[in-house]
């Protein structure tokens, strides 16, 4: 794969832009995606593979809490939390959702000062990124603790109501979790290379032997970012409804 | 896209940094939202509304603006965002099986055995 994958198409008669530019890519010789750099692309794909995984968990929390004749145990009051007076419903799921959004703040600035060749901020913006992702893990093991210590909620049955919560609930946030720490790892790995410099030397380096650029950086935050867009979606569903 | 030659596509995708506030200020003020439909317990039909309304607000713009999907061209966005829609005919066969399902086991558990 060639270097010259970022190129300049202004308004070129050739590459036309709307409906009439969509035709023309994806009918055109070679490569659909005209300026977009194939480990991008690459990485959409995943992350559509990704969304079609988690829209089987949720249809399937979905089929099954519908299907149940036992009442659903109500995630207001399940995860309500005291500080010392009156539950607050929700509270730290809330919490949880502001520390997501803002990682997904920081993390989307890191990729532009990458583009602008600022190392040091960048590196620090995904590093503050990182802290907010694990500091999200930790909460979450802080719930599921109390879920299952105090609560005694098991993934085949709780003391609450419709057995499904458990296993629905487990699988559906774990497998978030999950993607939040592997997340949280690569965040780590692609900092260090921003912080030594190595896009700026293009080290060959990664998983390939290919010579990096900061288009590391915009691939990592597609994936942060995702995860952020999938704990919209199990905030909605499995908090609210 | 008419508005994509502003800035893109100078070096990779680089915008204002006021746009990457804005977002973040809005995400929060659809965040805290949709966590008051809760916090008031709004019911029914305006709770479920409010619900998917704010988690769509949020999704669009986490996609177009921080994923910068809105600066793609067209090819990009339809291979990525057509084929999502398709879950909502899974999602229409599922709830059609667990209405079967529901009405099945009323059924078996009102024979009484």
């Amino acid at each position: 794969m060639t270097e010259t994958t970022q190129t300049e198409m202004g308004n070129s008669p050739l590459v036309p832009d709307g409906m009439r530019g969509f035709v023309t890519d994806w009918s055109s010789d070679q490569r659909a995606f005209k300026n977009v750099p194939w480990g991008k692309a690459m990485m959409w794909i995943f992350l559509l593979s990704d969304t079609f995984i988690f829209s089987c968990f949720l249809l399937s929390y979905m089929k099954v809490r519908m299907s149940t004749t036992v009442p659903w145990p109500n995630p207001s009051e399940v995860f309500a939390l005291s500080f010392g007076g009156e539950p607050i419903p929700l509270i730290l799921i809330a919490i949880m959702t502001f520390i997501l959004i803002s990682s997904s703040g920081t993390m989307a600035m890191a990729v532009m000062f990458g583009y602008k060749r600022d190392r040091r901020t960048t590196a620090i913006l995904m590093l503050v990124t990182a802290l907010f992702g694990a500091s999200f893990v930790g909460m979450q093991v802080f719930e599921w603790t109390k879920l299952i210590v105090d609560e005694g909620v098991r993934p085949w049955g709780n003391p609450m109501g419709a057995a499904q919560f458990g296993s629905t609930f487990f699988m559906i946030t774990g497998f978030h979790g999950f993607h939040v720490s592997i997340g949280v790892i690569f965040l780590f790995a692609i900092a260090r290379k921003v912080w030594r410099g190595d896009y700026d030397l293009a080290t060959r380096g990664f998983f390939t032997s290919r010579k990096g650029n900061y288009e590391s950086v915009e691939i990592m935050g597609l994936y942060w970012h995702f995860v952020d867009l999938v704990w919209v979606f199990i905030f909605a569903f499995f908090y609210l409804w | 896209m008419a508005q994509a030659d502003d800035t893109a596509h100078v070096e990779g995708q680089q915008h204002p940094i006021g746009v990457y506030f804005k977002v973040w200020g809005l995400l929060f003020v659809l965040s805290a939202g949709s966590y008051a439909v809760d916090y008031f317990h709004l019911e029914s039909y305006l709770r479920w509304t409010l619900i998917i309304v704010f988690m769509l607000l949020k999704a669009g713009l986490i996609v177009a603006i921080f994923m910068h999907m809105r600066w793609e061209r067209l090819a990009m966005i339809y291979a990525i965002t057509i084929p999502p829609v398709l879950v909502v005919v899974f999602m229409g066969l599922m709830v059609f099986e667990a209405d079967y399902t529901f009405l099945t086991r009323g059924i078996f558990f009102s024979m009484g055995n």
